[in-house]
């Protein structure tokens, strides 16, 4: 894939060009914690579905969730990365009341997952390649409430000790653009995979967001060399939550990072917060004041060896991934644009399947595309929650291929069924929706027409215009069920008008 | 029959299958003798309701014919081990009220091989000590005195309280845990059995984790077979501790038969070391001619990082332990400070201020110390590999031996107090069972004599991982040479 196309910030002294790595935290899908067996389902009461172990109680011991590990071993082939087959627990020794043991179980210098890639999707329909640094396995810390009592905070540990997959990036996305496209891209990945649900309203998938400022030119001696001394001093966003969020965040701090070297200063390496209320970035601590983690292999538990076969194994389970899907409806006649769309969210696809199953490919999403996907949006519904099935629209789009209905009927027939279900060729049939291509009976509307209007006929030899006249009184005189080509081709050859009439 | 309290596990258990005594009598006893005895501190906690109950119980099943391998026979539980609905505190002011809701492995396999609880035992604060001198709960006497004196000494720590219950037959036998020594040394210089066995062979779960990688439980008995007994009991694998070894627990009372004729017992010359006492080196070489006058052939093998030993143990059970210890924290259990706070940081410096003691104290510093960046590499990552040298030496000599003897201790007991104010003295009673711990093998101290003002020592034998049975039998043969049935003079008893 081509060299990403620089995308520049003027500023006051040049032109500026953003760098952006991405940490991205995923909640592994499982039903029970990295190292115990308590209840990973989200919205339970507080400290519900905490076991002594994720409460860091005296004497107790992690012990591995395999279940998690398969989870992470797919996404790492979700991501076409290398699986360390021998990789290490670590402890991330720090205090804070929502970490029971005083220390995270998180992998360190031997994590599961080594390199891999992403491709994501522009909007002007090209890909770009971001490298994907690694992936490692860790345990989730509570929540620390602090708005319930006036002098007191409380501790909710049913989070505490859930598996989240930590999927660390390359500094390779150049623009807000890119970084949102990235996060929408690895949501799709493991929502097809089946390792993560990508509900960031719930933090299931959140991000922080690394962001440095270089002169035009510098990243590409960056990517050449691999040396960062060509690139800024980065800032990390902590906790982005939302796509959009994402795209401010790496907008401000970009143009703050700007006007503080322009300005005459320098850069702190320090970890922000991003405040979508204000659309700020805000200091939280800087480098200096960073924690002194500790880390050191966690003597509890084993090193994980992988068994290369069960891997194999995995690989061979993985389902159809958004970029090979996307090329196969691409290879069925769909515009790069419109597939990307459609795999974008791995019901959609699925829905988008079955539609089209024995159709025309590009017919079928053009329906889904300009009157499905307008309806839902309208109603405020998602694909899942569609009122009318793939194989009813799959049916209503086989009619109009056919031509048993119009496609003006059609849309009334989706209106129907929308607000009404049933089976739409039933409805076709019990309120005669079907378009009259029947020679006979459009021929004998035009004789009707004509002795009823013989002036018109005259009119017409003269003024081929008015053909359009005869259309409409024909399509009345059947109810609009008549196929308007056949009327049209009908009344050429009765009244004897030229071609381009 | 003599004084039940007197019997050996073995004895007990074969008089209540004989029918010659009840669990209940005998628990009765040994009731009575905890409370007699509370001069020594030996128990942080009696559980006699609770020791009637499971013998009145163990009795039932006795009198059906049924009932596991020890059933009725009363022993003490050190107080490392997290016992569902009795007080649990690790020697520590922190955890002074801490009662757990749930059961260690080692315990759970305990009880359900029909023993009885006596009680806790006093110990080290977290197994930190070898005086039994930091534990919350004040010192443990050792039962035994010198000649012509009145002094209190020690009874070697961390497992003080087992091993002092032991010597003074407070317990039939009792279960100890053993980071650096914490088995061997107390029974060293109580005149008890000590065996720490192959890391791994025990579980780990529910005991209170000093230094994860080096801790493991053990029995302490009055005698090598008594300590077959227990270790088969105790023994297992466990879904719940990553770092337990699926081996199959062999019956170890069977395997004490058929002598040690064709043994190669291996004698580590850089053992020898400066400043031991010649009582020691005496002994050492007396242990070698009785093994060999049964049979066995001595070879000289070296363990050349030896010296390393000490210094690589003191860089990982301290990093270890600090970051084992966060979770005493004030917030969810345990001791928090009970004065004004102005935030979280002085809730965690208060509550840890006031609940942990000094050597606690000490090795959590030291502990963080070696993790820090820019220090991790030149003690933590050295000691590992330090550790890894010192594992190779052992894997070196078993090629030519199957068990290793050496002292167990560099002296016999010491006064109360005597070493308290001089920490790296009190680490250097660990010099001889520490690599065993870094090795992960199985150790034993047998009792062989006693220093000439009437003092027990011990000796050690060394194993190869899981080989506890080689190890055992190697000890039945110097326990039936050095017929050690010193006991000390009953000085403590009340009446």
């Amino acid at each position: 894939m081509n060299a990403p196309a620089t995308k520049l910030i003027k500023g006051q002294t040049g032109d500026w060009e953003i760098v952006i790595g991405m940490e991205v935290h995923a909640q592994v899908l499982s039903k029970s914690k990295l190292f115990s067996g308590a209840s990973t389902e989200f919205g339970a009461e507080p400290n519900s579905q905490v076991s002594f172990i994720d409460a860091g109680m005296p004497g107790m011991l992690p012990v591995i969730n395999e279940k998690c590990v398969e989870q992470a071993v797919r996404t790492g082939l979700g991501l076409k990365a290398k699986i360390n087959l021998s990789s290490i627990f670590d402890r991330k020794n720090y205090f804070y009341p929502d970490l029971p043991q005083g220390y995270q179980i998180s992998q360190y210098k031997n994590p599961i997952v080594g390199e891999g890639e992403v491709t994501i999707d522009l909007k002007d329909g090209e890909s770009r390649l971001v490298g994907i640094e690694r992936l490692h396995l860790e345990q989730d810390a509570g929540k620390s409430l602090h708005d319930q009592h006036p002098d007191s905070s409380y501790v909710d540990l049913n989070r505490s000790g859930i598996a989240l997959m930590e999927i660390v990036t390359k500094p390779h996305m150049r623009t807000s653009e890119e970084a949102s496209a990235f996060l929408r891209k690895l949501r799709a990945i493991v929502r097809y995979l089946g390792t993560c649900d990508g509900n960031m309203d719930e933090g299931s998938m959140r991000a922080d967001v690394n962001v440095s400022v270089c002169r035009v030119g510098g990243y590409e001696k960056f990517r050449e060399s691999g040396d960062f001394k060509h690139l800024g001093t980065r800032c990390e966003i902590k906790n982005v939550n939302s796509m959009r969020f994402i795209a401010q965040a790496v907008e401000y701090e970009a143009r703050r990072q700007i006007e503080i070297i322009e300005g005459g200063g320098a850069i702190r390496q320090e970890t922000r917060l991003y405040d979508s209320r204000q659309g700020e970035t805000r200091s939280m601590r800087s480098k200096e004041e960073a924690h002194d983690y500790r880390y050191f292999p966690d003597p509890d538990l084993l090193p994980l060896e992988l068994d290369a076969n069960w891997v194999a194994d995995i690989a061979k389970s993985l389902p159809e991934l958004p970029d090979e899907k996307k090329s196969r409806f691409m290879g069925l006649g769909l515009s790069a644009y419109d597939a990307s769309v459609l795999v974008a969210e791995r019901e959609l696809a699925d829905y988008y399947e079955e539609l089209a199953k024995g159709v025309d490919a590009k017919a079928a999403a053009n329906w889904l595309n300009n009157e499905i996907l307008g309806r839902l949006n309208r109603d405020g519904l998602s694909i899942v929650q569609s009122p009318v099935s793939a194989a009813a629209n799959n049916a209503i789009v086989a009619m109009i291929s056919d031509k048993t209905i119009s496609g003006k009927i059609a849309k009334d027939l989706l209106d129907i069924v929308w607000s009404e279900g049933g089976d739409p060729r039933a409805i076709v049939e019990a309120r005669g929706l079907r378009q009259v291509t029947d020679t006979g009976a459009i021929d004998a509307a035009i004789e009707a027409v004509i002795a009823a209007n013989p002036e018109k006929v005259e009119e017409v030899k003269a003024k081929p215009k008015l053909a359009a006249w005869f259309v409409g009184q024909v399509m009345k005189q059947t109810g609009g069920k008549a196929n308007p080509a056949a009327v049209n081709a009908a009344l050429k050859v009765r009244l004897n008008l030229p071609d381009e009439g | 029959m003599s004084d039940p309290i007197s019997m050996t596990l073995a004895e007990a258990r074969d008089a209540l299958k004989a029918k010659k005594i009840s669990s209940t009598e005998l628990t009765t006893a040994l009731v009575r003798s905890v409370e007699q005895s509370r001069g020594l501190n030996a128990f942080v906690t009696e559980t006699p309701d609770r020791a009637m109950a499971m013998a009145a119980a163990s009795d039932a099943r006795l009198a059906k014919g049924e009932g596991g391998a020890l059933e009725g026979l009363p022993l003490a539980i050190k107080d490392l081990f997290c016992t569902k609905g009795v007080k649990t505190t690790a020697g520590s002011r922190i955890l002074g009220n801490f009662v757990p809701p749930y059961e260690s492995t080692v315990t759970q396999n305990l009880w359900n091989a029909g023993a009885v609880m006596l009680g806790k035992t006093n110990m080290d604060e977290f197994a930190m000590g070898s005086s039994n001198e930091t534990s919350a709960a004040g010192p443990v006497f050792n039962p035994w005195r010198a000649k012509n004196s009145n002094a209190n000494l020690v009874p070697g720590g961390s497992s003080g309280g087992s091993a002092a219950a032991v010597a003074g037959d407070l317990c039939l036998a009792a279960t100890g845990t053993d980071t650096g020594g914490s088995i061997r040394q107390p029974a060293a210089v109580t005149g008890t059995v000590g065996l720490k066995p192959t890391y791994g062979r025990c579980s780990r779960f529910g005991i209170v984790a000093f230094a994860s990688s080096l801790d493991q439980a053990g029995p302490m008995t009055k005698t090598v077979r008594d300590a077959a007994i227990m270790l088969g009991s105790m023994a297992s694998v466990d879904a719940k501790d990553s770092t337990s070894v699926d081996v199959p627990v062999p019956d170890y009372e069977k395997l004490l038969e058929g002598g040690i004729k064709g043994l190669k017992v291996g004698i580590p010359k850089e053992y020898r070391i400066d400043g031991v006492p010649a009582d020691i080196g005496g002994l050492w070489d007396k242990g070698a001619a009785w093994l060999k006058a049964q049979g066995a052939e001595i070879v000289e093998v070296s363990l050349p990082h030896t010296k390393y030993a000490l210094p690589t143990y003191y860089i990982v059970a301290p990093a270890e332990a600090s970051s084992n210890l966060a979770r005493y924290d004030g917030v969810r259990f345990g001791h928090r400070t009970s004065s004004s706070i102005h935030d979280i940081t002085d809730l965690y410096e208060k509550s840890r201020a006031e609940g942990f003691g000094a050597e606690v104290q000490r090795r959590i510093l030291i502990g963080t110390y070696v993790l820090s960046a820019g220090y991790y590499d030149a003690y933590y990552a050295r000691a590992q590999k330090l550790r890894t040298l010192i594992k190779r030496d052992f894997d070196k000599a078993f090629e030519s031996c199957d068990v290793l003897l050496t002292p167990a201790t560099p002296g016999p007991a010491f006064g109360v107090g005597e070493k308290t104010s001089d920490p790296v003295s009190m680490y250097l009673n660990d010099v001889f069972t520490v690599t065993v711990n870094l090795a992960g093998l199985p150790g034993l101290s047998v009792p062989a004599g006693l220093t000439d003002n009437g003092l027990p020592l011990g000796l050690q034998l060394i194993g190869k991982a899981f080989d506890e049975g080689t190890v055992l039998r190697a000890g039945l043969a110097i326990e039936q040479a050095a017929d050690f049935r010193h006991k000390p003079a009953n000085w403590w008893r009340s009446a």
